[in-house]
């Protein structure tokens, strides 16, 4: 697989450089949302349509930024495309599913400060993809998300069973189990050559 | 603290709160993703932190300075514009000073503006406190950052490449830890941490009891 190939650059960002495991984005919802599968995995499914929607946005405003020589105010620009998406993702979750929306919370409106998606969008400029390949990068990145989140879920659910020490309960459980997770995905770091 | 004697609600709690009790990394789990990213070396943890720490109070002043203009309906947009104007500021001062440390956090610096940390401080303190009191706040909240993150990198360093701060610490012989660098690193040594605080605060507790059974034993006598 040629680096620039669709193939490789949804593997890329969904497995082989996994925003959450390999490049520590989007932390946060990993830590604060995994308690349960069921919250787990459509809190991942609402993050990587904001991802979709950041990147589709990003490689419009790159266009138009450049035509008119205004790139420093990319990021705010970005930001406040972010900001309006999750906003539309809110609305949309409290109207079709209300106890969805009480059991995500406060992480819904978090997702606007979650820097997996700004970091779509910067990865992407920096990366130089086109359109196509921005799309696909973007799908990859949500799939990688979904992945991480769901993997946490179900660990954390197996974990409450287990008999613990009190010390290890909570946040440094979860952080050894990303550990570990980050670990397996090493292992993925030579596919695609 | 002068600020601290001359005005009546602003304590030394106010500054002390951010570094221990409500330090943003190991009590309240804020900002992870750069403390994670970045921290695989000192430098980098240090300049990460006084990035953090610079928009961190240009930003949480100018929410409290404009915290009676601001409408409430659409206040988190206008502290995230806020945030995203100074960290751009930012991005480019550190390209002017250090290219090399520049191209070391990537986008790291950009996405300062998504540090749950500050948006977090700008809604919970900024948004209610005035100008000075808000300062001494977010001072002591951004010391306890760059605190955190040397934690972090120190031992990342120390470990992952037997170096601090460049300088060789072991002897040749030392065989460096690689994975410390490597991502996985990252959670295991901030997992260590956690467990660190949380043995210790366990430690108190059981001391707290102790001595107060103690105390209650002498009463009855």
């Amino acid at each position: 697989m040629s680096a620039d190939s669709l193939s490789y650059i949804f593997l890329n960002a969904a497995i082989i450089n996994n925003f959450v495991l390999a490049l520590f984005l989007g932390i946060c919802p990993i830590l604060g949302v995994s308690g349960k599968l069921s919250t787990a995995f459509p809190m991942g499914v609402a993050t990587a349509f904001v991802m979709l929607i950041a990147s589709v946005s990003a490689w419009l405003i790159n266009i138009i930024l450049n035509h008119f020589g205004l790139e420093f105010l990319s990021l705010i620009a970005y930001i406040a495309v972010i900001a309006s998406a999750v906003q539309l993702v809110e609305m949309t979750v409290k109207k079709f599913s209300p106890p969805l929306y009480r059991a995500l919370g406060i992480f819904l409106p978090l997702i606007t400060s979650n820097c997996a998606i700004l970091g779509v969008a910067l990865f992407q400029t920096s990366y130089e993809y086109d359109f196509v390949q921005s799309l696909f990068y973007s799908l990859g990145a949500g799939a990688g998300f979904i992945l991480a989140i769901v993997l946490m879920a179900g660990l954390r659910e197996r974990v409450d069973l287990a008999d613990v020490p009190s010390i290890a309960r909570g946040a440094a459980m979860s952080l050894m189990l990303a550990g570990v997770l980050s670990l397996a995905f090493m292992g993925f770091s030579g596919l695609g050559g | 603290m002068a600020a601290g004697q001359q005005q009546q609600p602003i304590t030394m709690d106010t500054f002390l709160v951010g570094l221990w009790r409500e330090n943003p990394v190991f009590v309240m789990l804020l900002g992870m993703c750069p403390v994670l990213a970045v921290t695989n070396s000192v430098a980098n943890a240090l300049a990460m932190g006084l990035a953090t720490t610079f928009v961190l109070l240009c930003s949480t002043g100018m929410v409290s300075i404009l915290r009676s203009v601001i409408p409430k309906e659409v206040r988190i947009a206008a502290y995230i514009v806020i945030i995203a104007t100074f960290v751009t500021v930012v991005d480019y001062l550190i390209q002017a000073i250090s290219l090399e440390i520049y191209n070391a956090l990537g986008a790291f610096i950009q996405l300062i503006v998504v540090n749950c940390m500050i948006l977090g401080r700008a809604e919970a303190f900024a948004s209610r406190n005035r100008l000075s009191r808000t300062m001494v706040n977010s001072l002591g909240m951004g010391i306890g950052f760059t605190i955190a993150l040397l934690c972090l990198g120190s031992v990342r360093e120390l470990l992952g490449s037997g170096e601090l701060l460049g300088y060789p610490v072991f002897g040749a012989a030392f065989e460096p830890w690689v994975i410390m660098l490597l991502p996985p690193g990252g959670f295991f040594v901030l997992g260590g941490w956690l467990l660190l605080f949380a043995w210790i605060k366990e430690r108190q507790q059981q001391r707290a009891v102790r001595q107060r059974t103690e105390e209650a034993g002498h009463d009855v006598r």
